[in-house]
């Protein structure tokens, strides 16, 4: 493996988790839903995935628990927000702490003992092109997922009759309530669909990213990724591109280092947040796009009237 | 079986005082089942959680110096969140109070005299509230979503100090372990008792306290906040500027927050360190809400939390249990803080499969 094949291969790896948790996270927004909890169901899916990995010796019992962990905390939110109109804001924050400080109990006793790798998955021919194969044809299983979740959520929200009623509750819940939808129902399915995405993005960090258990592990991915979404303007091709600028950010500092370039190591850790902080601006900055894309019901909760 | 909401006529008053008192019982439960899972004595272990601490004047004052900045940092976010401006990044501004608070007695040692602490305080406050400012900057100018800006500044920030007490302000007689110097006396929190441990910071909590609270129903500016948070056309109306209070709100609060920051180094820390604050930041958030979003309550609502940090610590030495469930308390209490309030808009009721069989809950 050469230089340029090594740093492809790097990038796809730091990118792929912040692409799984962002499609999840875009198809939430789309129904109108702001899940701040995105870092916390992440990170318990990075701790169900990797205990589970440890004790049954399989990686893929490992995603699987890694999807409920995540599955379990999006249902957590959608009672709260959805059954109780809590305050969406608040209730993210809350499932981010919860996340955070439920996984650090859980797991304790898994700090240090290195965890069961996921496999790769070896596409014949295609995994012996130069510079691209390895990073795009002999990758694990949560790669291909990840890939084939943009295709997916792109055909569900804008050439499937689903979608088009997921982004109707989103734009106007009135408008579809009153055309006999069920929006809440509409929202809770999008919201479980956000956790199962970043359950898995969490099984990633742990299983394949790391291959540890260490507290606090998604150091602001979740958020990144909440981030990455408004950066693709909530639409799902865009996604791809911002989670591999990110990645290669994320890269860049062990890149950076290992190049000795005479600069802090916290300056180069910083950068990927001060990235995000600039293509913030950068996209925001233009108020009729941002206007035109957002989904006009985001983060208000609906309530039926009878 | 469903959940059906029906919308009081106006806000319910018992609830709203009860809601906060329902969650912390509904935690208190959800601990002992807790802690029952995990093998232990589910009376024992609360008990050493949430009533041994009050129990020894030594750790009743430990509880105070926690509550403290946990107090300061909440009654800023009160005004934030009432007036729709979702800053998450008092940690961020925390550190950044305590670096900027740090300057003189790190960088001018030799400058000691009784100005230094009350010039570290104002340079604590100020450095959280430009920090703080950034991202209400930013949302202004550019519309930028404060929520995500103001949490990545705190981990610029937390890294910031990493690479200072590591690098420049590294104690140069301090064998190479990642601190800054020792604080000289003139730049310490002067202690409210003799040879305690709690410190000025205590007061300056309750009189913040008390400040926004006055401020909150007795100011135009008050009235102010209360209109954009609850009906911004409204707010448009009447004239005020959505912008302008998105910039009082940040400063302020991240005024305060700095001054916790600092006095917390100047106080029971005493040094610049890598880690200045198990999360103090975050925590209070969960403090604001449970205070119901009025600094009073912060006060209440500070001495809880900060139980909890003390029950954590207590609860390992003794009984061997996980420090880490107080942050998991800490979590699951915030979301019975929220799920309560739902029953000062709302009563819920539980539905049967059909409307003839209705059982009323709250």
């Amino acid at each position: 493996m050469d230089f340029a094949d090594a740093l492809l291969v790097s990038i796809v790896t730091a990118s792929t988790p912040l692409l799984l948790a962002a499609i999840g996270e875009l198809v939430v927004e789309r129904s109108g839903v702001l899940n701040l909890g995105v870092e916390g169901m992440m990170i318990m899916g990075a701790v169900c995935a990797f205990a589970t990995s440890l004790t049954t010796g399989n990686p893929y019992l490992g995603i699987l628990a890694g999807i409920l962990g995540g599955a379990a905390m999006s249902l957590l939110f959608a009672f709260l927000t959805l059954g109780l109109v809590a305050n969406q804001y608040a209730t993210g924050l809350a499932l981010s702490l919860l996340g955070l400080g439920f996984s650090g109990m859980i797991g304790e006793n898994y700090v240090g003992t290195p965890g069961v790798k996921l496999p790769t998955l070896d596409i014949p021919v295609l995994s012996d092109l130069p510079v691209v194969g390895d990073a795009l044809f002999n990758q694990d299983i949560l790669f291909y997922i990840a890939i084939l979740l943009v295709f997916f959520v792109s055909w569900l929200l804008f050439k499937s009759r689903w979608g088009l009623i997921l982004r109707a509750v989103g734009e106007n819940h009135n408008s579809a309530h009153a055309l006999g939808y069920n929006v809440n129902r509409v929202r809770l399915y999008s919201v479980l669909f956000g956790g199962v995405c970043s359950g898995l993005s969490g099984a990633y960090l742990s299983l394949v990213y790391t291959n540890l258990w260490i507290e606090n592990m998604t150091a602001g991915r979740g958020w990144i990724a909440l981030a990455l979404v408004v950066f693709a303007s909530w639409l799902p091709w865009r996604t791809i591109a911002g989670a591999y600028l990110f990645g290669a950010v994320l890269i860049l500092q062990f890149h950076a280092q290992g190049a000795g370039w005479e600069v802090p190591s916290q300056l180069l850790s910083a950068l990927p947040y001060l990235a995000t902080i600039v293509a913030l601006v950068f996209i925001s900055r233009n108020r009729t796009v941002a206007r035109v894309n957002t989904p006009s019901c985001l983060g208000q909760s609906f309530v039926p009237d009878r | 079986m469903r959940l059906e909401m029906q919308k009081r006529q106006s806000p319910s008053q018992a609830m709203s005082l009860l809601s906060p008192v329902l969650a912390i019982i509904l935690t208190l439960l959800t601990g002992a089942i807790m802690f029952s899972l995990l093998g232990f004595n589910p009376g024992k272990a609360l008990y050493v959680y949430f009533v041994e601490p009050l129990l020894d004047p030594w750790s009743l004052q430990e509880l105070v110096v926690k509550a403290s900045p946990l107090i300061l940092i909440a009654v800023g976010l009160t005004i934030c969140y009432r007036s729709n401006n979702w800053n998450i990044g008092a940690e961020g501004q925390f550190t950044i109070g305590a670096i900027c608070g740090s300057v003189l007695p790190i960088m001018f040692p030799d400058f000691q005299n009784y100005a230094v602490f009350p010039i570290m305080l104002a340079m604590g406050a100020i450095g959280g509230a430009l920090f703080a400012y950034i991202p209400a900057l930013l949302k202004n100018r550019f519309a930028t979503n404060e929520i995500l800006t103001s949490l990545m500044l705190t981990y610029v920030a937390l890294l910031l100090l990493d690479f200072i007490v590591r690098g420049p302000w590294k104690d140069p007689e301090g064998y190479n372990f990642p601190e800054s110097r020792l604080f000289h006396s003139y730049a310490q929190a002067p202690s409210l008792f003799e040879g305690g441990r709690m410190h000025i910071g205590a007061l300056f909590a309750v009189i913040a306290a008390i400040v926004v609270f006055v401020l909150f129903i007795r100011t135009l500016k008050g009235f102010e906040i209360k209109v954009i948070g609850e009906t911004p056309r409204a707010g448009n109306f009447a004239g005020f500027s959505k912008e302008r209070m998105t910039v009082f709100a940040f400063l302020v609060s991240g005024a305060l927050t700095g001054l916790a920051g600092i006095l917390e180094v100047s106080g029971p820390i005493g040094q610049l360190r890598p880690t200045i604050s198990p999360g103090y930041g975050f925590t209070a958030i969960i403090v604001a809400f449970l205070g119901r979003l009025n600094p009073i309550g912060a006060i209440f609502a500070g001495l809880l939390l900060a139980l909890s940090y003390l029950g954590g610590e207590a609860a390992q030495v003794d009984l061997g249990i996980s420090e880490k469930t107080a942050k998991a308390f800490q979590g699951i209490l915030l979301f019975y803080v929220l799920a309560c309030d739902t029953l000062i808009h709302y009563r819920i009721r539980i539905v049967f499969s059909n409307k003839t069989q209705v059982k009323e809950v709250a």
